[in-house]
């Protein structure tokens, strides 16, 4: 994989909340079609790698590219062009309530691309179709639930043909029942070839799925490997006590 | 002596009302543009155009709609630019118009959750688009209410424009008690076409709000 071009290259990145440093230099390379699964506790900054890759945080030094373009802060049009290869899916779901389904997953295309309206709705309920929800065309978000929520938001990010796709916990506000649909969707993305970056306390699904295991600590890339190796034999005490105080 | 029935004098209140419900209009119209002007030049957030949009806001809200006009009254006529009270009354409730609404509606626009911003933004709509599709449809919602409840009291402020020598429907009032000697009937009269305007608002309002709850 080291030979392929990265699709996401990131160099001594660093980020600071006033005067906390929440990210001390992150330095990763994303190989398309590359899955990487981010653990780490609260505090960490997974969350936070994953807004400057989409440049929702501004970052103080370092440098980001996605698809060889840099992310520049002050300039607008190189970031809308940016946006347009990285996709994120919030914990949130984040879905706009005052329009369908259908309309949410066809307002990017058609105001950023300028897809026509009728190709961009053959699109979305191409899409929504994938995700299990094409009857849901004409719905409003709150006659969701989180679960299907979730996978229209997954949907919408998906209009844009996003070249990645940053997943921010996204089954963390979920119910119980309701997570195995959600990540059953972002298991075929992953088999499709999609590039995946997601923060996760899914540690099963991380497992399974993801084909590099980053483990976060203190703003710092702590440990990163294969996720078998990392979970069967972690090197640090910092991972051992994290992944021993989750059986716990 | 001439003699006033009760209709003479609403007759005549009501073409006064005329007056008062075009600079009610005209208030209302323009402070709307320069608010909704302000509310998103305060959005973009550039530091600078903050501060002083708050000062702003800050000056008209903090001084009486009064001193207002007769600023806009006599301070027109300092720079030489001869002003009749409809100019002056239009460019002082236009103003004090706008510092209201650009604060009510910046405070509908923060009820909007930071999310929405962030998944506009990270589907690469820009500032305008986010606006436009995601937060203002949103944001207008919740608007209609205070809005409405806004524009009511500019009907009722439009009467101080009287004492710069509008004649609108107090200002009327006060003519018509002055030659009527009827101050009591003339001013129930007076009050009575002020809620026969404002009550209708109000009405239709909660009329809005009901529609757009279940239109979403």
């Amino acid at each position: 994989m080291s030979s392929v071009k990265p699709l996401v290259e990131i160099k001594e990145l660093r980020k600071s909340f006033g005067s906390n440093e929440v990210l001390k230099g992150i330095t990763l390379d994303v190989a398309p079609g590359e899955v990487i699964a981010i653990i780490g506790k609260s505090g960490s900054g997974k969350s936070t790698l994953l807004r400057c890759i989409n440049g929702l945080e501004v970052f103080q030094s370092g440098s980001l590219t996605v698809d060889g373009k840099p992310l520049l802060h002050k300039n607008p049009a190189a970031m809308r062009a940016l946006r347009q290869r990285v996709g994120m899916i919030f914990q949130g779901f984040n879905l706009f309530p005052h329009l369908t389904v259908g309309k949410n997953v066809m307002l990017a295309p058609m105001l950023v691309k300028k897809a026509a309206s009728g190709s961009a709705e053959v699109m979305a309920k191409k899409l929504l179709d994938r995700v299990g929800l094409a009857e849901k065309f004409e719905a409003f978000a709150d006659q969701l639930s989180g679960g299907q929520q979730q996978r229209v938001a997954i949907a919408r990010a998906l209009a844009m043909e996003p070249a990645v796709l940053l997943c921010d916990e996204i089954t963390s506000a979920l119910d119980p029942e309701l997570v195995g649909e959600v990540l059953k969707v972002v298991e075929g993305l992953a088999n499709e070839g999609m590039t995946l970056l997601m923060v996760t306390h899914e540690m099963g699904f991380a497992r399974k799925v993801s084909d590099r295991l980053i483990f976060m600590h203190q703003g710092r890339v702590h440990e990163m490997g294969p996720p078998d190796e990392l979970f069967s034999n972690p090197q640090t005490p910092e991972l051992k006590q994290f992944l021993s105080s989750l059986t716990d | 002596m001439v003699d006033f029935s009760i209709w003479d004098i609403f007759r005549n209140l009501l073409l006064a009302a005329r007056w008062t419900v075009a600079l009610s209009l005209i208030a209302f119209a323009g402070g709307g543009l320069v608010g909704l002007g302000l509310l998103i030049a305060r959005l973009s957030g550039l530091r600078g155009v903050q501060t002083l949009i708050s000062v702003y806001v800050q000056l008209f809200q903090g001084t009486p709609l009064l001193m207002q006009l007769f600023l806009a009254y006599f301070g027109i006529a300092l720079f030489g630019i001869n002003t009749s009270a409809w100019v002056a009354a239009s460019v002082a409730l236009t103003l004090y118009s706008s510092a209201f609404l650009t604060e009510i509606w910046r405070g509908c626009v923060a009820a909007i959750p930071t999310g929405q911003w962030e998944a506009a933004e990270s589907l690469a709509l820009n500032f305008a688009e986010q606006l436009r599709y995601v937060v203002l449809p949103q944001a207008l919602r919740i608007a209609i209410p205070p809005t409405v409840g806004f524009l009511v009291q500019v009907i009722k402020g439009t009467a101080l424009a009287s004492v710069i020598g509008f004649i609108e429907l107090t200002k009327a009032g006060t003519m018509i008690t002055n030659a009527t000697f009827k101050p009591f009937v003339v001013y129930s009269c007076v009050a009575l076409v002020y809620f026969a305007l404002c009550f209708p608002i109000s009405l239709y309002a909660k009329k809005l709000e009901r529609k757009f709850n279940v239109q979403r």
